[in-house]
């Protein structure tokens, strides 16, 4: 009788990486790595998740990968230090006359 | 390697993505994720592009406790059951409605499967068709505000309750408002032998009508205010509640959402009104909220 193999713990890697959602919206995340204190709290409640924890010259930071960041303000409402900014894409600036 | 996303076609601002993370990250990625129709199905399974970091299995809407079921009996003949936790993640439709049959056989042959219901308060996938979830005097489109009728009749089913009295180890109710209290709940469920039901409520910006920067705050509120009592059932006994400091009136989490707006205006919205106040004053008797 053959052997049955099941994998447990693992499948094939996620595709859904090939989705850049980060043009859905019309802002983007920014985070200032000066006022982060890394609290990890944007990370918790990013739903894509596009904010990841990094670490340069004994400083740890979130950055947003701009590749997956739809805009929805979750982390800019639930940073403690208001280090995150949402800025406006470029072109969504129109200007009216 | 992410367990869940990044990618996936939730709405920006969408709350249950981060319980899903959230409850396979609990679990260190020992997951089977047994999954039913709705939302999360939709955005992360489309052909080619899998959000999942972890073995997936969809069915139906009806069956998802009956897989899960299976899948855990495989395992246990196969004797490889202590490899990973059988977890099903399903929207309250599925689990209020449609999917009550099977979870409740699940819950009584008491199968060693979590069972992790999303509570976005109606059919938010097809497009806000109430359910029995739907909080009374909610609008939807097949409850739409007339003369007669402002929104919802009739309460929402108690479905927590219902699971204990299925005698099942552990049940409880979380938020996504609070992500840390609900991985701690998804990891005190994984310690027990038997069928765990955990309901975490999360809110759909399109479905409520809020903007996406609000999800938290509303999820938040809707704990603060005493509708939605984040409570914790160990073998049939309450165990542990969260107590609210000051418990906030049931206005400040309705003004906020598109789905309740019709309420300040109406004729009978003022007896609505005070039945939701009634519901939070009930549960924090019941649950003995007010610390």
């Amino acid at each position: 009788m053959a052997k049955m193999k099941l994998y447990i713990g693992a499948s094939n890697p996620p595709m859904s990486s090939e989705m850049k959602t980060g043009d859905w919206g019309t802002e983007l995340a920014y985070i200032d790595k000066e006022k982060c204190i890394a609290c990890g709290q944007c990370i918790t409640f990013c739903p894509e998740p596009a904010t990841s924890m990094v670490e340069e010259d004994d400083k740890k930071y979130a950055v947003v990968n701009h590749d997956y960041c739809k805009g929805c303000w979750i982390c800019f409402t639930v940073c403690p230090v208001d280090a995150i900014e949402m800025r406006t894409k470029d072109i969504y600036k129109v200007e009216v006359c | 390697m992410n367990y869940f996303g990044p990618g996936h076609g939730a709405c920006p601002g969408c709350g249950f993505p981060i319980a899903i993370r959230g409850a396979i990250e609990a679990l260190d990625g020992k997951v089977i994720a047994v999954n039913s129709t709705g939302c999360l199905e939709i955005v992360s399974s489309m052909y080619g592009r899998n959000t999942w970091g972890v073995p997936y299995i969809h069915s139906l809407f009806e069956n998802a406790g009956a897989v899960a079921a299976g899948i855990e009996t495989a395992l246990k003949a196969l004797k490889r059951d202590k490899e990973a936790h059988v977890v099903v993640f399903a929207g309250d439709g599925a689990t209020f409605d449609i999917g009550i049959g099977t979870l409740s056989g699940m819950m009584d042959r008491d199968h060693n499967v979590i069972y992790i219901c999303y509570d976005n308060e109606a059919y938010q996938n097809t497009g806000n068709q109430q359910s029995m979830a739907t909080p009374p005097g909610a609008r939807t489109t097949t409850t739409p505000v007339g003369k007669l009728q402002p929104g919802k009749i009739g309460k929402k089913k108690d479905m927590v309750e219902i699971a204990v009295a299925h005698n099942i180890p552990y049940a409880a109710s979380a938020s996504i408002a609070y992500p840390k209290d609900f991985q701690r709940k998804v990891k005190r469920a994984s310690e027990f032998e038997g069928s765990k039901y955990i309901q975490v409520h999360a809110p759909c910006v399109t479905g409520w009508g809020i903007d996406g920067k609000l999800t938290v705050e509303v999820a938040r509120l809707a704990v603060e205010t005493g509708l939605y009592p984040l409570v914790e059932y160990e073998h049939g006994k309450l165990v542990k509640v969260r107590k609210l400091k000051q418990r906030k009136p049931v206005e400040e989490y309705l003004k906020i959402q598109r789905r309740f707006r019709h309420l300040f205006k109406h004729e009978m919205g003022k007896d609505i009104l005070d039945q939701l106040q009634r519901i939070a004053d009930e549960n924090a008797e019941k649950y003995g909220l007010d610390a």
